[in-house]
């Protein structure tokens, strides 16, 4: 499981949390999440933009 | 020793924010129906109901020509401490409940208050200017994560109807801002009454895509209380249901008109926050990022106390979440002649707003018009007219 992070702002997905809001369940992997969905806290990113995040 | 004199320059505990209260100025507007008051009462001129548009159109631009520009950054050092302090969030916790007073007043005046039509109308557009500016306040406080805050911002736009904006502008506005896509980002050569129906209907049929959108990922159907936009406006209906079991359905047509005249006080906002600016497309097709360059900025101090720093708006853009009180000027960022209150008047009156706008559109991009956002109506005159180097690049049409 890995960690995704927005290089705008401090929002992180998480894929053991996922983003229920949004429609990705607790374990929702990065690569089911569509390429244009924007960061949901800043909008100012797509998903591309997204940097891992080292563990 | 440059180092220590550079520590202190940095410290929190010396630097001072020079507009600190001066926030709270902003809370006139909330206030506004009972300032009307006071001065019909003082005077006995019924002419003073309409204190609101006076205000907003008259003296706020004629203080941003008194008291002038600001362009003081608070050094990066303090940013974070200056987010957090909430003595700032509490400015804007305040409009809310005075808005909400002003808006019960106003309906007691309406039902009881026996003005003249013309006084009643007056009165509506002061609501219309607190409605208006409600938005604003909306819009500073559902950009934030905290949830209590994205609530208040519905409470917010509860009285103008508007709740469908806090979805579209965060993830729609915010996203295609500056392209031909965003219904709330201006063309070169549209006029503002041409713009307002655009970006009324096609704000809300953005904002209805994108919530269905992310309620068909959550295997939910549209028609739900989770809905977002819905259960904004079960906020509006209930409010409105509210005023008029209380004071009668005299209420209702001027609660509707400030509604109307609110949201246009708004989307006239919108209207010149991004006018004729473009993103490029890249080679991949998606669209450049958005920068400095991308939003018109002021910084005029009556404004930007007005607005929550909203004129600051390449640095919104860049930092959305960033809280009113940190936000930068930004050097790069194209200026407008004047402060946004100013440039309202200006967009009302569309010959004045072209002599004013069209060849800074054109200076910004370097008299190279085919750079520009322009409106498809307006293509081939802005090219004919302008179009030189930029005939050559863009222009397809001629």
């Amino acid at each position: 499981m890995s960690t995704f992070r927005c290089p705008v702002c401090e929002y992180v997905y998480d894929e053991r949390e996922g983003h229920p809001r949004e429609g990705f369940a607790a374990g929702t992997p990065w690569s089911a999440v569509p390429d244009e969905w924007a960061c949901p806290d800043c909008g100012v990113r797509d998903k591309v933009d997204f940097e891992p995040v080292e563990d | 020793m440059s180092t220590v004199a550079v520590e202190e320059e940095l410290n929190p505990a010396t630097w001072r924010d020079g507009k600190r209260y001066a926030w709270l100025l902003g809370l006139i507007i909330p206030v506004g129906p009972f300032v009307a008051w006071g001065w019909v009462e003082l005077t006995g001129l019924g002419v003073f109901w309409w204190f609101g548009p006076v205000l907003v159109f008259g003296l706020f631009p004629l203080l941003d020509a008194i008291v002038g520009m600001d362009e003081e950054n608070p050094p990066d050092s303090v940013l974070k401490w200056l987010e957090q302090d909430r003595f700032y969030r509490w400015c804007t916790y305040a409009f809310i409940p005075l808005q909400y007073a002003g808006l019960a007043f106003a309906c007691w005046m309406w039902a009881h208050g026996g003005l003249s039509t013309v006084e009643d109308l007056g009165l509506a557009f002061t609501m219309a200017m607190v409605s208006g500016i409600a938005i604003n306040t909306a819009h500073e406080l559902g950009h934030k994560r905290a949830a209590n805050e994205r609530w208040l911002s519905k409470v917010a736009l509860a009285q103008s109807g508007y709740g469908h904006f806090f979805i579209e502008h965060n993830r729609g506005h915010h996203v295609r801002v500056a392209t031909p896509e965003d219904p709330a980002s201006a063309r070169l050569g549209e006029s503002f009454w041409a713009f307002l129906p655009r970006t009324a209907i096609g704000s809300l049929r953005s904002s209805w895509e994108l919530e269905a959108e992310r309620l068909r990922r959550t295997g939910s159907r549209p028609w739900t209380y989770k809905n977002d936009i819905l259960n904004a406006w079960a906020m509006t209906v209930a409010l409105y249901i509210v005023l008029v079991a209380v004071f009668g359905w005299v209420v209702l047509p001027y609660l509707l008109l400030q509604s109307v005249v609110g949201a246009s006080l708004l989307e006239v906002v919108n209207y010149l926050e991004h006018y004729g600016l473009l993103r490029q497309r890249r080679e991949d097709g998606r669209y450049e990022r958005t920068r400095p360059e991308h939003s018109w900025n002021s910084n005029n101090v009556a404004s930007n106390v007005m607005l929550y720093h909203l004129q600051r708006h390449s640095d919104h853009h860049a930092n959305p979440m960033r809280r009113y009180q940190a936000l930068r000027h930004v050097d790069e960022a194209p200026q407008l002649p004047t402060g946004y209150a100013g440039m309202i008047v200006l967009a009302l009156v569309p010959p004045l707003w072209r002599r004013v706008m069209d060849h800074r559109v054109l200076e910004h991009y370097g008299s190279d018009v085919a750079r520009a956002n322009i409106a498809p109506r307006a293509r081939r005159r802005m090219l004919a007219k302008y179009g030189t180097a930029g005939a050559a690049a863009g222009g397809g049409s001629l």
